[in-house]
């Protein structure tokens, strides 16, 4: 726990944009030190990790909204990309016959390609994201629709081997496929956003769309591949919510988009775009994790603590984003 | 105040034709499959028919469209009435669910009152945080929008709590003069509405601020003041039409409630002509889009296609006024509709409007979005 | 001095906009290891031409050659490619991130696709050094004072071996050390031989630094020279357009300065008013039935002293007194509370609300004024709008058109009306004739001397000088932010003095000294 801390406090000397980050990683430690106080066991390691494999999928829905709301915008239509993604995934499986690899490959193309959609309409035609995301969200829950009403429970093999490995880790722990799979998302996306140019582009971009423009960036290019990588990464998320329930429904992952955007705001990106980190929104999964690991503990707590909770941590982010931002103004003027 | 027929036409052309054009088609759809889909018939001293069906379940949304309407001609939005209206059921149903005598009158009017009251606090709280904390509305709202139902869940206990009073009944499922009492009291209301911001001036305000703040501010408006306003009447709006809501089944359900209703009265207010960059509203084009969409409800349901499809559709349209009002996507069209060398068919009917000066496409020609930045 | 071949040339560029010439067959030379200045008035064309010049526009007519050989550069990163790089008005860098990445943006060095951080660092921090900037490059761009990120984009546009560097007002929110720092690094890259374009409305700097100039004029050139052989006021002349010597001041409005100066108190008084970074404390007596004109080149402070005094910024130091009585203008709605009227500068950005009619404009500041709850009968509304509209003379004669179907002068006119209407006292008109054509600039002038005779103040803020002089009874001058004298007006005060004392600050004749007499009290 020292090294992190250390780095921790020697980026927090460079770049204020680690406060947030710093205050999630604070908030998520104190959390956890407080379920400990509380309740017997859980800091076990299985309890954390069952963090990670509770919310692996929102984690990867996380990932690609990070890369939206750094370039300045957002994207309402992660939780319903997702739930068709279930839905064609579990169509093509049980109804068509498609072999499930290629029915996986499709439903991410699907999502990819709604993204896209998605983007040509905010960079090309000047539409808000948040209306343009809005109009693909109904698109993509009420394409669910048109595949299905019910439910499709998922019968092949395949989903049921992802839902039930378990990959052993030391002393008795183990986590799941999909945690694998997030975990490399979160570390590709870690390596796209810190190490290549498009990856500090959307940082740019979303800091300052004319400077970037000025600054012969590619923003183009580069807000068209935030909103398909968003759409990419909603389609995986659904896939691995379809590990999880193995089924497809039209109604599943309602209002994750909400939960998304907390976590990644929670992680200490901001909102309006340029500053933030993939980690950060690793923590943030963490922390909308451990309140709702802490509710279910409490036992006498319900469930609804876990929305007002997040909606009071989003608050607290924003006003402290809000500080930061305004003391850069007086800063530099 | 002279209006021209020319210009009479002109206007009609931009804004309600189409939306009007789009509630006609609705109907005709559902008349074609369904003859007698326009027939009222008296039972009960109470109008019934298809049509009456949808003026009262459009009531609701009429009402938050409006405070929408409102938000939006100041440049704002207000993601959060989907959960006041959760909030506002839960509170009225949770209330009333206590009196020892559900039927008392009294009781519920305080019920409604304790509702609506908390109501207008979140719309309050909304606007504090957009007009002197300084939040971008999308963000501040969505603070609301992620607790709100919580807050109403706890309120219910997380329960559907359900109530029998015939008196609370009346506001979202009663009859008065043989008429939805929702649909008089949105009538009213709207009435009210369009009275006092053409009457008063505050209508004009409204749309001073959200044309232009910083003009607004040297002219010496009240800004803030105006914002908190707007915000706490769209809670109040919520509010309100959470009670019709909950009434209409009789009960509160915090999780589902209002469940995306946000977003229909965004429509219904984009539909109307009031643009999302602020400015001009229209409360009578904003009627004529939750017509709309609640004709599209209702027929979609009178079709039986599964209702959820409606969702496609609503899609469509919006993705379609969206670029329609994009000056990026007009100016698109008509220059790629002049290299095919014809004139758009009826280019003045599809709210396609000549750039001011026409201009040979050129590829390093700024698009007029760079023009902007410039 | 300047060797043959220019390393940019540019010959009868033409670029319209919407329909507007922004620039009328421009001819524009640079040479390399020069400090160019282009030189300009508001509108001149001068963003334009830079504009053109690196891309981000492509030109309507004309051509550049770049050493000889003709370009056409498809945007910032083509002309870059080049060698042609710009650092833009405002600092254009994104503040969220790293020093070292503002000054990298899209040329990280990289291996197998991977941004090398460590040499990332180095370089910048390298580039930096050679402007004499010692920071750690890893911290946030925006938590530097500006100077800082001035040179952080310069270093970023001297990064690619750069044959052109071009300037757009890069001093303006610097201080005079930081100046003295961005020229000695100016210098150094003349004589690296370099070609730098230079923007700055700062005279002094350009005599400092400038080894010629251009100078625009509404989008047309009007020459070149030699700055060192171009004296200041001939500079400031060709600027503002007059040629010295060739105009009187006799249509001065009245010389009822001299007449009646005993008898009226000022209404605003303004003492050390001032505002850091915008404009250095000054004094002024704004007097009921007088015009005071504010002369100055661009950017030497006049819009800014006009939003003090209107309530439109706040002043951090020194004293109002409205009608004798100390005050603090908290607000624009203070300041009409005190029947002080603004027309602001920008008429679309601060003034208009586009898309409402004539009449809605009109009545906005009076019915604000009132409050929401009193709105202006229609029958009101009507009589005033009807009254104003015919006595300024507003066309078309429809009050429900939006305002923004208007011609730019008969918007200034509905402006006006909106603040003729709540009855001020003190009348403040910051560039009340900019871009609006003859005839009803005509009107506005008389307008304007007629409300002054009716008894209003008067604080008229302008680009001309002539019209200055024509209307004012007293001239206060600025230069470089700060008020320098207060004249007063009448057949003494030339056009030619005036510019005298714009271009040198001094006071030739002497007479008065700024701070000691204000424009009320006249010796």
């Amino acid at each position: 726990m020292s090294a992190p801390l250390t780095s921790l406090r020697l980026a927090a000397r460079h770049r204020r944009g680690y406060i947030p980050v710093a205050s999630t990683a604070v908030l998520f430690l104190a959390l956890l030190a407080a379920g400990n106080s509380r309740y017997y066991g859980f800091l076990e390691g299985q309890v954390l990790l069952n963090l990670l494999i509770n919310n692996a999928g929102l984690l990867v829905l996380a990932v690609g909204m990070t890369f939206v709301i750094l370039t300045g915008g957002i994207d309402l239509s992660v939780g319903a990309v997702a739930a068709l993604s279930t839905m064609m995934v579990a169509w093509m499986v049980e109804r068509a016959g498609v072999p499930p690899l290629l029915a996986i490959v499709l439903a991410l193309a699907v999502g990819a390609g709604l993204g896209r959609l998605m983007g040509h309409m905010v960079h090309d035609f000047g539409v808000q994201p948040f209306i343009a995301t809005l109009a693909g969200m109904f698109l993509a829950r009420g394409l669910c629709f048109l595949i299905s009403t019910e439910s499709i429970s998922i019968t092949d093999p395949l989903f049921a081997t992802a839902a039930q490995t378990r990959i052993p880790l030391p002393s008795g722990t183990f986590i799941s496929i999909s945690v694998v799979i997030a975990l490399v998302i979160v570390a590709v996306a870690f390596g796209v956003l810190h190490y290549t140019r498009f990856g500090r582009g959307v940082y740019a971009v979303g800091d300052n769309p004319q400077s970037a423009e000025l600054m012969a960036l590619p923003v183009r290019r580069t807000i068209l591949a935030a909103y398909t990588i968003s759409g990419l990464c909603s389609a995986l998320g659904g896939v691995l919510f379809t590990f999880y329930t193995q089924s497809g429904y039209s109604l599943n992952l309602l209002g994750t988009e909400l939960d998304t955007i907390a976590a990644v705001v929670i992680g200490g990106t901001v909102l309006t775009g340029g500053a933030g980190y993939v980690l950060g929104t690793v923590l943030g999964v963490c922390v909308l994790g451990v309140i709702q690991t802490i509710i279910t503990f409490e036992g006498t707590l319900s469930s609804w603590w876990t929305k007002i909770v997040t909606g009071a941590l989003l608050l607290a982010f924003v006003l402290l984003q809000r500080v930061l931002t305004a003391r850069r103004t007086s800063a530099g003027s | 105040m002279s209006i021209t027929p020319g210009r009479l036409r002109a206007l009609t052309r931009h804004r309600l034709f189409w939306p009007l054009a789009l509630l006609a088609g609705l109907l005709l759809v559902a008349v074609a499959d369904n003859p007698s889909f326009f027939s009222v018939r008296v039972q009960g001293g109470h109008l019934y028919g298809n049509l009456i069906d949808i003026l009262r379940l459009s009531a609701p949304l009429a009402l938050i469209a409006l405070g929408m309407t409102l938000v939006i001609a100041l440049k704002g939005i207000d993601l959060s009435v989907g959960a006041v209206v959760a909030i506002g059921g839960a509170v009225a149903c949770t209330e009333i669910s206590q009196l020892a005598d559900q039927g008392s009158a009294s009781g519920v009017v305080l019920a409604v009152g304790a509702a609506l009251g908390l109501c207008l606090l979140a719309g309050l709280w909304n606007g504090f945080l957009v007009a002197y904390v300084g939040i971008q509305p999308i963000i501040a709202t969505l603070i609301l929008m992620v607790a709100g139902r919580g807050v109403a869940q706890m309120v219910t206990d997380g329960q559907i709590v359900t109530v029998s009073s015939s008196p609370y009944h009346l506001i979202g499922g009663g009859y008065l003069f043989g008429l939805p009492f929702s649909a008089l009291t949105a009538g009213a209301v709207l009435g009210l509405v369009a009275l006092l911001v053409r009457r008063s001036a505050l209508g004009v305000l409204v749309e001073s601020v959200g044309g232009n703040a910083e003009a607004s501010r040297l002219a010496g408006i009240k800004s803030r003041g105006l914002t908190l306003g707007v915000y706490a009447f769209s809670g109040l709006c919520a509010g309100a039409a959470g009670l019709m809501i909950s009434s209409n089944i009789a009960g509160a359900d915090g999780n589902n409630a209002g469940l995306w209703i946000e977003l229909d009265a965004i429509f219904a207010v984009v539909i109307g002509g009031t643009a999302l960059t602020g400015g001009r509203f229209y409360l009578g084009g904003t009627l004529v889009g939750v017509l709309v969409i609640q004709t599209l409800t209702t027929v979609v349901l009178s079709l039986g296609v599964p209702p959820e499809t409606t969702l496609v559709f609503k899609a469509c349209v919006v993705t379609a006024v969206c670029l329609l009002q994009s000056p990026a996507f007009r100016h698109a069209v008509t220059s790629r509709l002049r290299r095919a060398g014809s004139r758009p068919p009826g280019a003045s009917s599809t709210h396609i409007e000549k750039p001011e000066h026409e201009h040979e496409p050129d590829p390093t020609e700024p698009t007029p979005r760079e023009v902007q930045n410039t | 001095m300047a060797p043959a071949t220019p390393v940019l040339e540019a010959t009868g560029i033409v670029k319209d906009f919407l329909g507007v010439r922004a620039l009328k067959e421009v001819d524009f030379r640079l040479f390399p290891g020069e400090v160019h200045a282009l030189m300009g008035e508001n509108g001149a064309g001068k963003s334009t031409l830079i504009k053109v010049l690196t891309g981000v526009h492509a030109a309507d007519g004309g051509e550049i050659r770049l050493q000889g050989t003709p370009v056409r550069f498809t945007g910032p990163l083509h002309a870059r490619a080049h060698g042609v790089s710009t650092v833009y008005q405002e600092v254009n860098l994104c503040p969220s991130l790293s020093i070292a990445e503002n000054v990298l943006l899209g040329r990280e060095p990289r291996r197998f696709g991977a941004i090398r951080w460590k040499e990332l660092r180095r370089r910048a921090t390298e580039l930096l050094a050679r402007l004499d900037i010692d920071v750690d490059v890893r911290v946030e761009l925006g938590s530097q004072p500006l100077a800082v990120q001035q040179m952080v984009a310069i270093a970023r546009a001297i990064d690619v071996d750069a044959r052109v560097l071009i300037l757009d007002e890069p001093t303006s929110s610097l201080d005079r050390e930081e100046v003295d720092r961005l020229f000695a690094v100016l210098d150094r890259l003349r004589g690296d031989g370099v070609a730098v374009l230079f923007v700055s409305h700062f005279l002094e700097q350009i005599y400092e630094i400038s080894d010629r100039v251009t100078v625009l004029r509404d989008g047309g050139l009007i020459g070149e020279y030699a700055t060192a052989e171009l004296p200041r006021r001939d500079l400031v002349a060709r600027m503002l357009g007059q040629e010295p010597g060739d105009l009187e001041a006799e249509q001065h409005r009245t010389s009822r300065a001299q007449d009646d100066q005993n008898d009226q108190a000022p209404f605003v008084t303004a003492r050390g008013v001032g505002r850091k970074g915008a404009i250095a404390p000054f004094d002024l007596d704004l007097t009921p039935g007088r015009v005071t004109g504010l002369a100055g080149l661009l950017g030497s402070g006049r819009s800014e002293s006009a939003r003090l005094l209107a309530g439109a910024d706040r002043a951090d130091q020194g004293q109002l007194t409205v009608d004798g009585a100390p005050v603090t203008l908290r607000g624009p709605r203070a300041a009409i509370a005190r029947s002080i009227a603004y027309l602001s500068e920008n008429r679309k950005a601060d003034g208009l609300i586009p898309d409402l009619t004539v009449t809605e404009n009109i009545v906005l500041a009076l019915q604000a004024a009132q409050g929401w709850a009193r709105p202006l009968s229609a029958r009101r509304t009507d009589e005033l709008v009807t009254r104003w509209m015919t006595a300024l003379d507003i066309r078309p004669r429809d009050p429900s058109l939006p305002v923004r179907n208007l011609s730019g002068g008969n918007q200034q006119k509905v402006l006006l009306a909106r603040w003729l209407l709540t009855e001020p006292r003190l009348l403040i008109l910051d560039e009340p004739t900019r871009g609006i054509d003859i005839g009803a600039k005509a009107q506005i002038l008389r307008l304007i001397s007629g409300l002054a005779d009716d008894g209003l103040a008067v604080l008229f803020v302008s680009a001309e000088l002539e019209e200055v002089l024509r209307l004012s009874d007293t001239v206060a001058v600025l230069r470089d932010r700060e008020l320098v004298a207060a004249l007063p007006g009448g057949a003494a005060l030339t056009v030619e003095r005036l510019m005298e004392v714009i271009a040198t600050g001094e006071n030739a004749t002497g007479e008065i000294a700024p701070g000691e007499v204000t424009t009320g009290e006249p010796v």
